[in-house]
């Protein structure tokens, strides 16, 4: 299996080591992967805000950049849920259907596709917080939703609690959004920035010293909430505890 | 004449400058989204009775006029007079002329979104009808001459000083004395007299069941029944997309409507209405006001399934701490944000936007509205209908360019790394400075991604060919 790894565009600038450590995580297990070098973004931003027709290009270099692949890994719920379920501004042929079949999270690909058993060289000796963004949460359903009361199950704890020395702290309001929203953040911006502080309260109340996520676009966020209202939580991506990152 | 587009962003701001009052309505929701979750853990058919619910709701949807006729056929037969209005304009003139005809001057009524659809008040207060509501967070929003901001708990953003203020005000009681026995005292004191003395009764109503010709009315007060039934004339008005097939439809909705909204099992009061008490008389208005139109858009239609149970409202994060005067609008929250577009899609452009589409608003849906898929439809047709504001247009439409050409998009990425301390130029636009008014910048970083790729995985390969050959 040929992997192609997509690095979102704010990975790319602001958290490289989230990328890195997906990348030496895949690897680790024994994955052919390859980064294209010309890949920007997958389009979620433009289509999103409703300008679909502004998404086209980004989605057709996109194809262009991960056609040739088996599958397609990034360390994004929300991007692989725009990909999924929303990649609609070009034509669907068979190329752009078999990227869109193929596009997987990471926390999904390691659990549905890899089934990994154990990350023999992760170990984090710290009470973590999980943050599941609502992509993952609601779209792609890597855990279970409170709001239908079904049976629990949660992919990203699943991985996790393979990880050597790690605890968890709960939250009052685990699936709340934390208020991200893409360009909500900044049309929205006292609510956004609300949510997103309640949100890191909630965490640092339960106890947690990190705040954990598979998607760093919201961990951008409630990190910038934290810091501006003195809440002492720090934010990693679950690639860099899987990767065995120890702080 | 323009219509300017409500800023609810601008509103919401307002609301949260005020820690009691934010602190209050988010908790107090966030209270009644768990009790609703305990009531979902009590039954364990609540999906299934979600599935039928929406099931119901669409059958009916999709063969509304016979049942509408079959309806109104069964209802004359109870001796109710059955009016059909095109729009508010049309429900407001049926209900004056009726009042009129009775020389009522005062009308009790009990809570009805759709009378606040077609501004009731307004019309016939200059027409000399006194109108009083009965429910009593409608009440003390008609005293503060605002509308509700909740569709089950009309006046949840307020605290009880508040609510002492304004019956001060209004019935002359003490401004400091704010316990909840005294006030509710002074409501009952001043609303008593009215409603013993009133000629003419409104409801609004919950279900309309077409197999009997009878609707049913959910309260907790008891407001309704007395509107009712105190005075000898009484007035319904309802949507037309509030009917149901079958008297047994009831056994899905009845459970689902108050364990949704409040989480209690059933409303307090659950009374079916069968036609004019004796020496009484009984009309129904039937409210289209534009939900025909809404029934012919492909992707919206199924927002008429709503039974206004608030449970989208609860559990909304961006409501929760925005209150639902930040709307502007009749319907506020989630479903308020698909509905009211469809009454005015320029004044009501930005409230698809006011939500990060999160998706639990679809998820506690009693009827399985898809709330946030259609959050995501509206935004598109708004921008089809040139609804986005000028500026995000040309963000949007300047990112989409960058983000198609690869070379163009390094070098502005590239800003980064020669001056780490900042944003890519091409997010440094004054649009989006708001996001570090509250919030810090993501710290700056040696490398991105990509310069460390080149130098850790490219280089290695190219050298480790270079060995091979």
């Amino acid at each position: 299996m040929k992997i192609g790894l997509f690095i979102p565009c704010y990975i790319d600038a602001f958290y490289p080591n989230a990328g890195i450590a997906t990348l030496e995580l895949l690897e680790k297990l024994g994955q052919d992967v390859e980064y294209p070098m010309d890949q920007t973004c997958c389009g979620q931003p433009m289509a999103n805000s409703g300008c679909n027709s502004d998404a086209a290009a980004a989605e057709a270099l996109f194809v262009r950049n991960f056609a040739k692949y088996d599958a397609i890994v990034m360390p994004s719920g929300s991007c692989t849920h725009h990909v999924r379920d929303n990649f609609d501004a070009i034509p669907q042929t068979e190329e752009v259907k078999h990227v869109r079949k193929n596009t997987f999270e990471l926390v999904e690909f390691l659990h549905d596709i890899l089934k990994v058993e154990e990350f023999p060289w992760a170990e984090f000796p710290h009470k973590v917080g999980l943050h599941n963004s609502c992509g993952t949460l609601r779209a792609l359903r890597t855990a279970s939703m409170s709001e239908l009361g079904e049976p629990y199950f949660s992919k990203p704890m699943d991985l996790l609690t393979k990880v050597k020395g790690i605890s968890f702290a709960t939250p009052k309001r685990p699936d709340e959004c934390c208020g991200f929203g893409g360009t909500f953040s900044v049309t929205e911006e006292a609510v956004s920035a609300r949510m997103g502080l309640d949100k890191v309260k909630d965490h640092y109340q339960a106890g947690a010293e990190y705040i954990v996520s598979a998607d760093t676009s919201c961990t951008m966020h409630q990190q910038g909430c934290a810091e501006r209202g003195g809440v002492p939580i720090r934010f990693i991506h679950i690639a860099e505890i899987l990767n065995g990152a120890r702080s | 004449m323009k219509v300017k587009p409500v800023n609810h962003a601008k509103a919401a701001e307002e609301f949260l400058d005020d820690a009691p009052h934010l602190t209050f309505h988010d908790e107090r929701l966030w209270d009644m989204r768990q009790k609703r979750d305990q009531q979902m853990h009590l039954l364990p058919e609540w999906q299934e009775l979600r599935s039928r619910a929406s099931a119901i709701k669409e059958h009916t949807l999709a063969n509304l006029p016979e049942y509408l006729e079959q309806f109104e056929a069964n209802a004359k037969k109870n001796g109710i007079h059955v009016h059909w209005a095109a729009d508010g304009a049309e429900h407001n003139r049926i209900v004056g002329e009726i009042l009129e005809k009775h020389g009522a001057k005062s009308l009790i009524k009990s809570k009805s979104m759709v009378t606040e659809e077609c501004d009731m008040r307004a019309y016939l207060e200059p027409r000399g009808v006194t109108v009083t509501e009965t429910d009593l967070g409608e009440r003390i929003q008609q005293l503060d001459g605002q509308m509700p901001s909740h569709i089950v708990v009309p006046a949840v953003h307020k605290l009880v000083p508040d609510v002492a203020k304004i019956f001060a005000k209004n019935y002359n009681t003490d401004p400091n004395d704010d316990s909840p026995q005294s006030l509710a005292e002074s409501q009952r004191m001043a609303a008593r007299p009215v409603i013993l003395t009133a000629d003419s009764g409104m409801t609004g109503g919950n279900f309309l069941v077409a197999e009997t010709g009878t609707f049913v009315v959910c309260t907790n007060e008891g407001n309704a029944d007395l509107s009712a039934t105190v005075p000898n004339l009484h007035i319904a008005t309802l949507g037309i997309e509030r009917i149901v097939p079958r008297m047994a439809d009831m056994g899905v909705f009845i459970r689902l409507l108050s364990r949704s909204a409040l989480g209690s099992p059933i409303t307090q009061y659950t009374t079916h209405f069968r036609g004019p008490q004796k020496g009484g008389e009984m009309h129904i208005v039937l409210v289209d006001n534009g939900r025909s139109a809404r029934l012919g858009m492909e992707e919206f239609w199924t927002s008429l399934k709503c039974i206004r149970c608030g449970a989208c409202m609860n559990t909304c994060p961006v409501y929760r701490r925005s209150g639902g005067l930040s709307y502007g609008a009749v319907y506020s929250g989630p479903i308020g944000a698909i509905i009211d577009p469809t009454f005015n899609e320029r004044k009501y452009s930005t409230l698809p936007f006011a939500s990060t589409m999160n998706g639990s608003c679809t998820n506690v849906c009693p009827v399985k509205i898809n709330i946030h898929e259609q959050l995501y439809k509206w935004r598109r047709v708004l921008v089809e209908h040139h609804e986005l504001p000028f500026v995000k247009r040309e963000i949007m439409h300047m990112a989409g360019k960058l983000m198609g050409q690869p070379t163009l998009y390094r070098t502005a990425i590239n800003g980064t790394e020669v001056a780490l301390s900042t944003l890519p130029r091409f997010v440094l636009y004054n649009w989006l400075n708001p996001w570090g008014k509250h919030r810090e910048l993501p710290h700056p970083v040696k490398q991105t991604f990509h310069t460390w790729y080149k130098q850790n995985r490219l280089k290695n390969k190219k050298e480790s060919q270079g060995g091979k050959a």
